[in-house]
Formats: C-alpha cells, sequence, structure tokens
C-alpha cells in the first residue's frame, strides 16, 4: 500500500494525460459524468456515483464500425478500431465489476468483440473506494462492495487530506511508475481500515436461490403485475454497468456511409419486432421479464454469473420508481412448486 | 491485436450478386460470390447456417443460407420482400455490391441423420433453409448416406411456390425421392393437390419408422405440422426446425434472438422439437 497527497493528485493525472485519454468523473449540471480530461484540475472526487455508468468509455453510445465507399473496381471498407491508450480514473468499484461481467459477452470462446476488446485491453481502470455509499447502492448482495479491488488496477481509499493507494496489478504499477509513491505509514493503513469499516451499506437483498425460482417463474402471473408501472423508457438499461444490447445501422451519404453500433435496449417494442410484424415480445410483460430473467437467470445460466453489480442508477433514474429491489423481494417471496403455461 | 482486425466478426466480405431469379412475387433468390476468391473458398457453411447480408447504406438482416454446400463458388439466399433491409435487397440487380458475413448459428445434424429417411415439410419461403439440406442430401456424393425423401411442399398459390424448378421438375426426378406439391387454393391450369400442407401430410401419412421430420414454414403451419406428426408417432426427437428471429450482431451479443437462456444465432437456428419443449415459447 503506497500513500499519494491530495495536492499531487493533479499533477499525476497531469502527467497521464500526456500518455493516456484520461476519463474521470467531472460535475455535469446537478449530476457527475465521466468524460476526458485535458487537465488533472477538472476531476471531481467527491461524487456519490455518476449519472451512466463508465461502461461507454469501452462501450460507446453510438460508435462506428467500419466505413465504406462504392468505388469503381468494387466497394472499399475502412474499420474503425479504436487503439488509444485510456484511464478511466475515479470509478466506483461496482462499475469495475461490471466490466468483468461485460467481457463475458464481448470475449468469450465463440466470438471475439475487436472494438470493446481492443479498447479494454488498452485501459487501466483507477478505482475509488465508496466512504458514503448511497441509500441505492446494494453492491455487497451481488459479491462486491464499497472497497472491492476485484477488476481494478489501482484502488484508492479516501483518507482525508491523503489516498491510501491500492496496487492491485501490474498494469496498475505500471500507471504509478515514475511517481516514487511512499508507502503507507501504519497509521494512513489504520485510517483506510477505519474508512472501509465506516462505509456501511443500508440495504441488502436476498439472493438465495432467486435463480431457483426464477427458473420455474416463466409462466407465473407476477409478470401481469409487476411490470405495469414501467413505462418501458429504458432508462434502468441506459444507465446499467452490465446492459450490453445494441442495434446495427447504415448511415450512408451518396456514394460513402458508415455502419454504426448504437446502445438499444430490451425494454423498446422495436427491440424485437419482425419485419413481418410477428413480435416475440408483444408488451411490456414480457419485456419487463426479459429484463429480469437475462440478468438473473439467463446470464447465470450462458456466464455463471449475475448480470448486476448493484449500483443503483437504475432505482436512480427511474421515473416510476419502480426498483429492482422490489421486484426481487417480491419474486423471492412467491410459493412456487412447478411452471405451467 | 492483429488477430483481432483479421478476424473481426462484424465486418462483412464484399460480395458480388451474379444473378437474380424471380421466384415469386415477392421472393427473389440471389447468387452471390464473394469478390475475393480466398473468401469464397474458405466459407465453409453446413446446411441449415445463416449469414448476414448488407446491402450498404441499408444495414444487414439474416438470411438462410438456401444453396447447399455441396454447390461450390457461389451462395444462394432466397429473400421474402418483407422490411427495410429485403426491399432494398429486391431492387438491387445483378453486378450489384453487397456484403455477407458468416456463416452463423447451427446446422441440421446431416451426420445423425445419416442412413434415414427424411421427410421435409414446408410452406411458402420456408423452404427455402430445408432446400440447403434437400440439395445437400441429394448431392451425388452424399446420396448413399441416406434413405429415401419425400417432400411436402405447399403455398398460397401457383404463383407462390418457391423453387419450381427444384420441386416440379429437378426434385422429382431424383433416386428415391418423392415430392408432394399443394396450393391452398383450386386455381385453373393446376392439377396438383389442393389443401393446406398440415391436411395434406395427414393424407399421405408417412411412417415415423427409421424417419426425421424437417419442417419450416409460416408460424400456424408449423404448430398443426407438429401435432400432425406427434399424431402419427413422432416423437420429440424425430422432429426437426428452424427458427427465424430478429438479429443484428449474429454472434450473440446484441441481446435481441434469445429464447429463454439460448441465442438463436449460437444455439438455433436448428432445434430438435425436443429442445423447443424445454425453452419458454417466446419465438
Amino acid at each position: 500500500m503506497l500513500i499519494l497527497n491530495q495536492d499531487q493528485l493533479a499533477n499525476w493525472l497531469n502527467q497521464l494525460i500526456d500518455t493516456y485519454k484520461v476519463f474521470a468523473p467531472v460535475k455535469d449540471g446537478d449530476h457527475y459524468t465521466f468524460k476526458e480530461i485535458s487537465s488533472g484540475n477538472q476531476v471531481t472526487l467527491n461524487y456519490t456515483n455518476t449519472k451512466v455508468p463508465p461502461k461507454e468509455v469501452l462501450f460507446p453510445r453510438s460508435e462506428k464500425l467500419f466505413c465504406y465507399r462504392h468505388e469503381n473496381e468494387g466497394i472499399q471498407l475502412e474499420e474503425k478500431i479504436d487503439e488509444s491508450k485510456k484511464v478511466i480514473f475515479g470509478l466506483r468499484p461496482c462499475d469495475a465489476k461490471g466490466f468483468l461481467l461485460l467481457d463475458n459477452v464481448f470475449n468469450n470462446d465463440k466470438y471475439q468483440d475487436p472494438y470493446y476488446l481492443n479498447r479494454r485491453k488498452n485501459t487501466v481502470l483507477v478505482g475509488l473506494g465508496c466512504n458514503q455509499p448511497a441509500t441505492t447502492c446494494f453492491c455487497t448482495s451481488l459479491g462486491g462492495g464499497p472497497f472491492a479491488s476485484e477488476g481494478l488496477d489501482i484502488l484508492l481509499v479516501d483518507i482525508g487530506n491523503r489516498y491510501v493507494v491500492e496496487v492491485v496489478t501490474e498494469k496498475g504499477q505500471e500507471l504509478l511508475s515514475g511517481l516514487n509513491l511512499p508507502a503507507a505509514e501504519p497509521e494512513a493503513q489504520e485510517a483506510a481500515r477505519r474508512v472501509k469499516e465506516g462505509a456501511a451499506l443500508s440495504t441488502c437483498i436476498n439472493l438465495d436461490g432467486l435463480k431457483a425460482k426464477l427458473d420455474v417463474i416463466f409462466y407465473d402471473p407476477i409478470w401481469d403485475l409487476i411490470h405495469e408501472k414501467c413505462l418501458g423508457c429504458a432508462a434502468c438499461t441506459y444507465s446499467c454497468p452490465t446492459c450490453h444490447c445494441f442495434d446495427i445501422v447504415d448511415e450512408a451519404e451518396g456514394k460513402e456511409g458508415c455502419r454504426i453500433r448504437n446502445w438499444d435496449a430490451c425494454m423498446f417494442p422495436l427491440f424485437t419486432l419482425h419485419g413481418s410484424g410477428h413480435n416475440p415480445r408483444p408488451t411490456g410483460k414480457e419485456r419487463f421479464r426479459q429484463r429480469v430473467m437475462h440478468k438473473f437467470k439467463y446470464f447465470v445460466d450462458n456466464f455463471n454469473a449475475v448480470a448486476c453489480v448493484g449500483c443503483g442508477r437504475c432505482i436512480i433514474n427511474c421515473p416510476v420508481n419502480l426498483d429492482i429491489r422490489e421486484v426481487l423481494a417480491e419474486i423471492q417471496g412467491l410459493e412456487v412448486r412447478s411452471d405451467k403455461q | 491485436m492483429t488477430n483481432c482486425r483479421s478476424h473481426n466478426p462484424l465486418r462483412p466480405f464484399p460480395a458480388t450478386i451474379i444473378k437474380i431469379i424471380d421466384e415469386t412475387p415477392d421472393v427473389k433468390t440471389f447468387q452471390m460470390v464473394f469478390d475475393d476468391p480466398e473468401v469464397m473458398e474458405n466459407f465453409k457453411q453446413k446446411p441449415g447456417q445463416v449469414a448476414q447480408i448488407s446491402v450498404f447504406g441499408v444495414g444487414e438482416a439474416t438470411i438462410s443460407i438456401t444453396s447447399s454446400p455441396t454447390r461450390k463458388g457461389l451462395l444462394e439466399f432466397s429473400v421474402k420482400k418483407v422490411g427495410m433491409l429485403t426491399s432494398a435487397l429486391h431492387r438491387l440487380e445483378p453486378g450489384c455490391k453487397v456484403g455477407i458475413r458468416g456463416p452463423y448459428g447451427n446446422h441440421f445434424p446431416y451426420e445423425k441423420m445419416k442412413g434415414k429417411d427424411l421427410l421435409f415439410i414446408g410452406g411458402g419461403i420456408g423452404l427455402a433453409p430445408l432446400r440447403a439440406l434437400i440439395d445437400f442430401v441429394l448431392a451425388e456424393e452424399n446420396r448413399k448416406d441416406y434413405g429415401n425423401i419425400e417432400i411436402i411442399y405447399g403455398a398460397r398459390s401457383v404463383d407462390d411456390l418457391c423453387f419450381k424448378y427444384d420441386i416440379l421438375e429437378r426434385w422429382p426426378q431424383m433416386p428415391g425421392t418423392k415430392v408432394y406439391t399443394t396450393i391452398d387454393r383450386a386455381e385453373q391450369g393446376w392439377e396438383g393437390h389442393v389443401g393446406f400442407v398440415p391436411a395434406y401430410l395427414e393424407e399421405i401419412n408417412p411412417t415415423p419408422k427409421n424417419k426425421y421430420a424437417i419442417t419450416c414454414g409460416p408460424p400456424i403451419m408449423i404448430k398443426f405440422v407438429l401435432q400432425a406428426l406427434e399424431k402419427m408417432g413422432f416423437s420429440d426427437d424425430q422432429v426437426i426446425t428452424t427458427l427465424e428471429m430478429k438479429m443484428k450482431c449474429g454472434i450473440g451479443k446484441c441481446g435481441r434472438c434469445n429464447i429463454g437462456s439460448k441465442y438463436v444465432c449460437l444455439d438455433g437456428p436448428v432445434f430438435y422439437l425436443s429442445q423447443l419443449k424445454q425453452l419458454p415459447p417466446e419465438f
């Protein structure tokens, strides 16, 4: 464990900006958001969490996959793969875990997504532990924690006017080279321990047996009611660190154009609409069920992990206060024997 | 890094439409060839697999490959004009450039089918994916591996019959092959069978003995065909179908073609009825 003085922080970031594109939380109106910074002074680290996760640094809301041009001899394609080196600075441990979950999707033994993968490979994650988790946080219920270092390269613990720096990976080590940070003295270590102890979460949800329950409640009447207040706006999916559904569209003008990937969401009716007009998930009921099932059953079936990190953004951003913790509790309360259509 | 680049699964390979066959008023078969002969050579699909067809400037759609892998040097896609992409494809002419990536998905279990009789039941454009397997088993090098072939095919009208050159001319002449064709309503000049496919199937009443039944067509046809097959004694492991879903990536990432935990683009499109019965009916 090393120690970093708060007044060294801006200098360190300025050094990093020379080599890396640095993305850090920046105040943006009434909320915080990860933006590329051009100076260490732009960063605000006394934030609870950002409105949208830093997922978009590696998996942008909209990105060009390739551009094409019709020429006399045929069609020319030019791929748009981002090779730049990046640092995501000051992200929360839950969002780092989000990347680990996304890795399952974009980098599995079947197909690897080069767009995500190149960015992932070239990005260093510097986390900031959560001294004061929000009331909507429930990361500990999902195996995470306000100071979990899983998925991070470096974890910073704010102990007042200094940070205790935990180096998690070699990639993290490399980022600190040239700084010559001193080791954290016992006093600082003790302060870090106290900060960690003090960061209690107010909510805990029970996931025991949830998967087994979801395995047999596809036809349960619970879905007829539970989705009813959902507007289908997809604020939950857009602010989720693990949602990864996307659309692919072409934008063209004359002889040239680009193929673009945009975030999409299972909450939208068009998401599954066939060309014929048939829609396998025609109403809010099927779409809401898909979202819950995908996160807590289908993802588990395919990757042996729950696709939720407990960041609470879907709760904060939902315009009708549809709280996933309550949905899961309601499902847990069901008495189910077997699933019948 | 270079590895990732040479295998970018979202990048289509440029191809050219070399021939267009008008099948019906709203179905055309496109013969396509990759512009790079090496890509053509290395594109090794199995019967039942699909590909993503690009019309640059419009987008992509997942289309089943209707030509058999035994037919080298080109790919055939039979496309019904339904949505944005298929309409754009229908406006193209021979010589036009498109993109192809794939092949994707699983395939018909042609290894397991060896030594068996095969019963194909198709309706309308649903014959397109079956045709890849039909021509595969009928290919000279494979014919000896399979038993008798029965093909039951129907469409709304004579005009709507796809692959007339196959169902009315080529296939009936093949050894050990019977083709039963039907149209929904009687028409002047049509001397063949009239009636819906499931009813015709019951009339023909094929034995399930040592046989696989492979079906594809409109959902309502599939529903009644499955009922009829069950009545005839076909087990759920003898019945195979291939599904259609809205897809974007084709590689299990974009999140829309799942039925329960299964992705049609990865785990399908071919399913045994026994597998389908394990899945929620969300297709």
